[in-house]
């Protein structure tokens, strides 16, 4: 073989890592032209950007313009039939029977044990038709689920849905000019159809940012041609993709958690209460114990009463040094410690050193103090700062309830 | 005020044994059957004009604390007269068992019987606190609970340490290796392996607890001894149905129980009561079920008011059954060579392998070749079974699996028939010409005539992982369930299977408590 043979052979032989490789998400040809750093991880198995060119400069976009994030990997279930209301209803926490059609709603689903599985959405787009969309993959988990529920069908349509979130002030504004008549009165965590290439295009109001913003879910074949509308109506507000540091960044301002950093996935975790409640993770608005029966409810019955040993709380941290994984004490000389950090940063919108922290619900009402550790040049140093508890999200501007949104 | 204090869905021996105890400690007992007569599995039949069978056989551990405490003496029933054990050999050199006493072997597996026998037994009554109380729940043990392990701790240690250590190596062991180790005959291996083995999903060498379940058999004064009480399996039955209503309990038979009715409010889940099949409703303070876990749990609850864990449990529960039952009604005595009289349980399986590679076939779905049979002729002992001179046949069939490969058609049907015949006939020549009727019952047919999931002998399998605490499983080991107001008391629970009664005792002590 000569040289030339050889090369074009190795050049046409097939991939050996064909099925390891990570799927490109319908919008990749735009997103890759974008993300001029070449800032790539992984989420579910796409290719996932980090940030395309700059996190702070992707989050002033959140808070100040417009941006979109791919949403694309997010696993996505349909759950169809006379039983789907019954069976969801007995998963989640939340009552199901209570959601609209054309609504969507944040729910969470717990073990047997009343141990956080997942949280997500679910969208009633029918008397008998769901979507639910959480972070990592479910369908073992709606597997068992379903037993006893024989009237329905379960698809996964991560593949087959095409999902772009478009957030920020003047998100609104944008999906107007791209031609979404109407979509002003789209009120939160409301669903609305368009018109769109000789097919539809759904849009719900919705977002993971605590700002006005919206989700538009197309059919992957038409995920560029959707992309480029809403990029040409976008051009005059600097319309800019962002990736995960940047919505890690707006998240955490709105107060949302994040698997993997305020909760540990109850299915894969290994050690005996490593994973959280719904409780623990400030979420007991989620659980609805008029509910005659939804699973874990008699162990979450019982951590109502006894209190939850744990307790997500924002704080607000003196000073400007970031609290990253720190340790919470009960008092200025760190004697007694009553919790850890899981998320921190200096919030730029409100100007306030941050953070979500996990505390020893016994220890809330008294003195906090975060224990900093940080560096300067390579040099390291400590600080003791005191925290206020904030009741409130951090960042919760009225745009993102407002309908119509104020500059749409 | 609700209808009942307690209602019993089946009126099994477990059922019954529950019903009488909870109406003796004054509740309002309402038993629902959906076949004709009580029983469940032990229930007697006619299956053919004249001809009366049960398909549960023998009795060799009910218990007799039961006997006493619900004075079931008085109310007719009378333990049999234990009977031989004959392993059959086709050169008629049988191998008879008698008590701790075997003939037709070598003086030295004479010997070792005898000695082997002592020793299961002391292990079998070392064992005897376990099966009579609620097992302790995991995790969470109030001092009584603690107490079983302590009394089953200290019955062991008294044991001696040499003992102790043996019962503890042979508990888990193939019986293939106990049998290897103790006998050089072949038929006495198969026949003591027969008491490990039946109504389970496991063969000689199947590694687990063949030796655990052998002691449970042998639990009791009979000291693993069979017997067929006065009036058969009736005579019990019928005493418990008695000594039951003698308590004020109302049965009903024919009375086929739709669901368990299940209120909900802010307040939660509980049961209620339950629909029969034409549509009446029944309150009471608690349903408690004797049919099967997962008839139970799926069939007449529905997992959807379960939990998604706890109904994964369920449903991974070991339910195929692997023992059929085939019924002859005789024109006369069958003559079975080299026996004189065969009015003790004849078994069938000429070498250990015939069980092993019965069990090969069967857990690939087929027929076995050579189908293992323990033979009855219940009629000996209890006349009253067939018309005068003529008799009946009862034999459990191994191993025959429940989800036959293509199916359970006719011609299936037939083909296993035909080789039950056939074995049959190889030690009892001309047994085909008396045959007035034969009644082959597959795991299905038991699945579906006697609302028994898969057709297991003891509802859900009697293996180290659905055993003790686990049985059924946990959250539903203590005999109460998820759902408030609803319990268990049939053989899923723990002990197990068999006609025995500790389901159904220890689910009233549970209740009363
Ligand atoms: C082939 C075979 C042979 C066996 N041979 C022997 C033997 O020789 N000796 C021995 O000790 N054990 C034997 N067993 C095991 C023994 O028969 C059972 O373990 C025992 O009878 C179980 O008793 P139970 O009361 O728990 O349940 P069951 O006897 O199964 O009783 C359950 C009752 O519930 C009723 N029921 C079910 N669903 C409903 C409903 N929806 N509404 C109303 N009623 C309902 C059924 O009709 C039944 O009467 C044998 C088992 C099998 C399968």
């Amino acid at each position: 073989m000569t040289a030339e043979e050889q090369s074009l052979r190795h050049a046409t032989a097939p991939d050996p890592y064909a099925d390891e490789r990570l799927t490109l998400s319908p919008f990749h040809a735009r997103q890759a032209a974008l993300n001029i750093r070449e800032a790539w991880s992984e989420w579910n198995g796409y290719r996932f950007a980090d940030y395309y060119y700059d996190v702070e400069y992707e989050y002033f976009c959140i808070r100040n313009t417009v941006g979109t994030y791919d949403i694309s990997p997010m696993q996505k279930y349909h759950v169809e039939g006379p039983d789907a209301e019954a069976m969801l209803d007995r998963m989640v926490t939340r009552d199901v029977t209570k959601l609209k059609e054309g609504r969507v709603t944040y729910v969470c689903w717990c073990t047997d044990t009343g141990r956080m599985i997942d949280d997500g959405t679910i969208f009633r787009l029918g008397p008998e038709k769901f979507m639910l969309t959480c972070g990592s993959p479910s369908l073992a988990w709606l597997k068992k689920a379903r037993f006893g529920f024989d009237n329905l069908t379960i698809t996964d349509m991560t593949d087959n849905i095409a999902g772009l979130s478009v957030q920020g002030p003047c998100s609104c504004a944008t999906l107007k000019a791209m031609g979404l008549d109407g979509i002003d009165q789209l009120k939160p965590f409301n669903i609305a159809y368009f018109d769109f290439a000789g097919s539809q295009l759904m849009v719900s109001r919705t977002g993971f940012t605590g700002d006005l913003g919206y989700e538009l879910w197309v059919e992957p074949q038409l995920a560029l041609q959707m992309w480029d509308a809403l990029y040409a109506a976008g051009e005059n507000y600097g319309i800019q993709p962002y990736g995960e540091a940047a919505t890690n960044m707006a998240r955490l301002e709105a107060g949302f958690i994040m698997p993997d950093m305020e909760f540990h996935e109850a299915l894969k975790t290994v050690h005996l209460n490593h994973d959280q409640s719904p409780f623990e993770l400030n979420l007991g608005w989620l659980v609805d114990f008029k509910k005659p029966h939804f699973n874990g409810r008699r162990a979450l019955l019982e951590e109502r009463e006894r209190g939850p040993a744990y307790t997500l709380t924002k704080l607000d941290i003196e000073g400007n040094k970031v609290a990253e994984g720190s340790w919470i004490y009960a008092d200025e000389g760190c004697s007694k410690h009553v919790g850890y950090v899981t998320s921190a940063m200096w919030s730029p919108a409100v100007k306030a050193n941050i953070a979500l922290a996990m505390i020893k619900t016994e220890h809330l009402k008294g003195e906090l103090w975060a224990e900093i550790y940080y560096d300067k040049e390579l040099r390291q140093y400590e600080k003791i700062a005191r925290c206020t508890v904030a009741d409130k999200p951090f960042w919760a501007p009225d745009r993102a309830r407002a309908t119509p949104p104020a500059d749409a | 005020m609700s209808d009942y204090d307690s209602i019993i869905i089946g009126a099994g021996h477990n059922g019954l044994v529950c019903a009488a105890y909870l109406a003796r400690a004054g509740q309002r007992v309402l038993v629902l059957e959906a076949a004709a007569e009580p029983g469940g599995l032990a229930a007697t039949r006619e299956f053919h004009p004249g001809f009366r069978v049960s398909v549960a056989h023998t009795l060799h551990h009910f218990s007799r604390k039961i006997v006493q405490e619900l004075g079931l003496t008085k109310h007719g029933y009378q333990p049999g007269e234990l009977m031989n054990t004959t392993g059959l050999s086709a050169d008629g050199q049988h191998v008879s068992i008698k008590g701790n006493l075997v003939k037709g072997v070598s003086s030295a597996d004479a010997e070792a019987f005898s000695e082997y026998q002592a020793m299961l037994q002391k292990f079998a009554a070392a064992l005897e606190p376990f099966w009579m109380k609620t097992m302790p729940r995991i995790g969470k043990n109030s001092l009584k609970e603690m107490l079983t392990f302590a009394q089953v701790g200290l019955k062991l240690r008294l044991l001696g340490a040499d003992d102790m250590r043996e019962f503890f190596r042979v508990a888990s062991l193939p019986i293939r290796d106990l049998m290897d180790e103790n006998y050089d005959s072949d038929i006495l291996k198969a026949v003591l392996s027969w008491d490990a083995v039946i109504g389970s999903t496991q063969a000689p060498r199947s590694p687990n607890n063949t030796v655990l379940s052998m002691l449970y058999r042998m639990t009791g004064e009979s000291g693993g001894a069979h017997a067929i009480p006065a009036g058969g399996m009736a005579g019990l039955v019928n005493a418990l149905a008695a000594a039951a209503e003698s308590q004020g309990v109302e049965l009903r038979y024919g009375s086929p129980v739709k669901s368990i009715a299940v209120e909900g409010d802010e307040n939660g889940q509980r049961a209620t009561g339950v629909v029969l099949g034409d549509g009446e409703r029944l309150t009471a303070e608690r349903v408690i079920s004797a049919t099967d876990p997962k008839r139970t749990f799926f069939d007449l609850l529905g997992a959807r008011h379960l939990e998604i864990e706890f109904t994964n449990r369920i449903r991974r529960l070991r339910t195929d059954g692997q023992v059929a039952k085939l019924h002859l009604a005789l024109s006369g005595l069958p003559n079975f060579s080299g026996v004189d009289q065969p009015d003790g349980r004849l078994i069938i399986a000429p070498q250990m392998d015939s069980l092993e590679f019965a069990w090969d076939d069967a857990k690939f779905g087929r027929l076995p070749e050579q189908p293992a049979l323990e033979v009855l002729i219940p009629s000996l002992r209890e006349p009253g079974l067939a018309p005068t001179g003529q008799h009946v046949l009862s034999a459990h069939v191994m191993y025959v699996p429940r989800s036959l490969e293509g199916g359970w058609t006719e011609t299936a049907k037939a083909e296993l028939q035909g080789k039950v015949m056939q074995t049959l006939a190889q030690y009892a020549p001309g047994i085909e010409d008396l045959v007035l009727h034969a009644e082959l019952l597959t795991p299905q047919d038991l699945e579906e005539q006697w609302k028994v999931t898969g057709g297991h002998w003891h509802h859900t399998e009697l293996a180290m992982d659905q055993m003790l605490m686990m049985r059924p499983t946990y959250e539903a080991a203590q005999h109460s369930t998820p759902i408030p107001g609803l319990f268990i008391c049939g053989a899923g629970c723990h002990p197990g299977g068999g006609v025995m009664g500790g389901p159904g005792h220890n689910a009233a002590g549970e209740i009363l408590r």
